[in-house]
């Protein structure tokens, strides 16, 4: 849809969403952030990659006390895309530590964070149980 | 001694806990003025103030301190370095006095942090109309905290914690109440702490939850405090007072790292292995091993931060931390005792005077002068602090053996 946006630039939207890493093209070390040089070998050429949807959810914590404005409880965690560590939400479950375990297999999935003036829907990522 | 050797002349700290009739400035002078007198010298003898307050870099609190204790016209050096700013102000003036441009050395971290609740988090809000457009590094158009994991400090260090249960497994929410427990049971017999409260773990599990697994009674207390000390040399220690001298603390080893790139470091803050390369070093520096320390006060500023870093310091073997700890060896009678000032738990943590604070307890202690919570003989310690970021400050202590 010519009118969404991704939360965040490293979200690619379309049939099959997922999210893309800079990937430093001398050593491979992978980035999501804009880059003015690799932190591991100082080389500035990157290439894009897409990172797999489907993950290890290697470490979370469920945030019961927030920023303003941030709704609790929710489950943030670290995902191992096949060997690329992401950070997200774990959604589209329970809050809880008898739902949400360490070594769990999540996958991507989007969801609308609302829309601006302009009729442009944000799109956001999380991850779900598989 | 070495002429070259660094000694912890003096050092003292203010009680921490709520002081609302002081300021930042008051807070540090009552530290570096005591400090002065602990090491008995005076301002005309130190050739350099490093002074760390991070709440209010940039706003020159060393020379605001100069205005209040003595305008000699020495080098300040204002430092931040997140939680480690202590330290880094300790390692400052450590630095000057090991190159010989100065020496004596005053070090001073001033904080005043009650009431401030939650810290990280939050983020940046939408400001001119509401259109989404995507700004900073991710290119965000809407914040990032809570949509895409937490910023939250207490939501971080949790994370940390837990990561290594993924990677070693048995870790539970009861094993970090039990941490917790711990150093509310040691802060009873230290006067100068924010809290001096024993809780039961039912106590600790049932309270607020605020970052599963870490519940109110498991962060970091925030509060008010200061905690100063004055550096010099071997070559200098030897013209003092033979008292001077007997009370004297030796730096054996002063270390900083950063964090280093690991995978993932920029997804989950590592605090891992910057603290085990300045432990790594540290231990080089001094020439002791983990098993010659007596007591170790590092940073647990939640509950799961404590669990990782008697890995990271090598007070166990490598993935032994859970064991290690459910031994009892880091109970204040047990054969490694970790954080018996209570820790940042419930001594408290006023940022800025924490990696100084941190040292007075050791001092303390080797010094013979920790009354009722002192650790008996004890001839060697650690101090360990992290600043999320990040940077590590280690320092190794021995007491002065005359």
């Amino acid at each position: 849809m010519a009118n969404q946006i991704p939360h965040v630039d490293y979200l690619e939207l379309g049939d099959k969403p997922h999210l893309v890493a800079n990937e430093c093209t001398s050593c491979g070390a992978r980035f999501f952030d804009r880059r003015n040089a690799c932190a591991k070998c100082f080389k500035n050429d990157f290439k894009k990659v897409a990172i797999s949807t489907d993950g290890i959810l290697k470490s979370f914590t469920i945030v019961a006390f927030a920023a303003p404005g941030v709704p609790v409880p929710f489950v943030a965690g670290i995902i191992d895309c096949g060997g690329t560590s992401v950070r997200g939400n774990v959604i589209n479950t329970e809050p809880t530590p008898e739902k949400v375990t360490l070594g769990m297999k999540v996958r991507l999935t989007t969801y609308s964070l609302g829309t601006d003036d302009e009729g442009t829907e944000a799109i956001g990522f999380g991850f779900e149980p598989a | 001694m070495a002429s070259d050797d660094i000694w912890i002349l003096g050092i003292a700290m203010t009680k921490f806990g709520k002081h609302s009739d002081k300021d930042i400035v008051d807070l540090g002078s009552e530290a570096a003025i005591a400090a002065l007198a602990d090491a008995g010298v005076t301002m005309a003898d130190i050739g350099i103030l490093a002074a760390g307050n991070l709440m209010g870099a940039g706003a020159g609190f060393g020379q605001q301190l100069q205005k209040q204790i003595g305008q000699t016209g020495i080098p300040v050096y204002n430092v931040a370095n997140a939680c480690a700013t202590g330290a880094t102000a300790l390692r400052t003036a450590i630095m000057a006095v090991k190159s010989g441009e100065a020496r004596m050395g005053l070090a001073v971290g001033a904080e005043k942090l009650a009431g401030a609740g939650l810290l990280g988090g939050g983020g940046v809000s939408k400001k001119d109309g509401n259109k989404f457009e995507p700004r900073g590094r991710f290119g965000s158009v809407l914040p990032t905290d809570g949509r895409i994991g937490t910023d939250t400090m207490p939501g971080t260090f949790a994370q940390v914690g837990m990561e290594y249960g993924h990677k070693y497994g048995g870790v539970s929410f009861e094993l970090f109440a039990k941490i917790s427990e711990k150093n509310h049971a040691h802060s009873v017999l230290n006067p100068m702490a924010a809290y001096q409260k024993r809780f039961t773990l039912d106590e600790i599990m049932n309270d607020m939850m605020i970052a599963y697994p870490n519940t109110r009674p498991m962060c970091s207390a925030n509060c008010d405090g200061a905690a100063a000390a004055v550096v010099t040399s071997g070559e200098v220690l030897r013209t003092l007072s033979k008292e001077q001298q007997r009370r004297a603390i030796k730096v054996s080893a002063s270390v900083l790292t950063t964090d280093p790139y690991e995978e993932a470091c920029q997804i989950l803050p590592d605090v891992n292995t910057l603290t085990r390369n300045a432990a790594k070093i540290a231990y080089e520096q001094a020439g002791v091993s983990p098993s010659d320390l007596d007591l170790v006060e590092l940073h647990d500023c939640f509950a799961t931060a404590e669990l990782v870093h008697y890995d990271n310091l090598m007070l166990c073997p490598e993935g032994g931390a859970v064991d290690f700890f459910m031994s009892g060896a880091t109970w204040r009678d047990g054969s490694m005792p970790v954080n018996v000032s209570g820790g940042l738990e419930s001594k408290g943590h006023p940022i800025a005077a924490t990696g100084i604070a941190n040292i007075w307890e050791v001092c303390h202690h080797l010094r013979n002068e920790a009354g009722d919570r002192q650790i008996k003989d004890a001839k060697v310690g650690l101090a360990h602090v992290i600043g999320l970021g990040s940077a590590c400050g280690i320092h190794i202590l021995e007491r002065s053996g005359l």
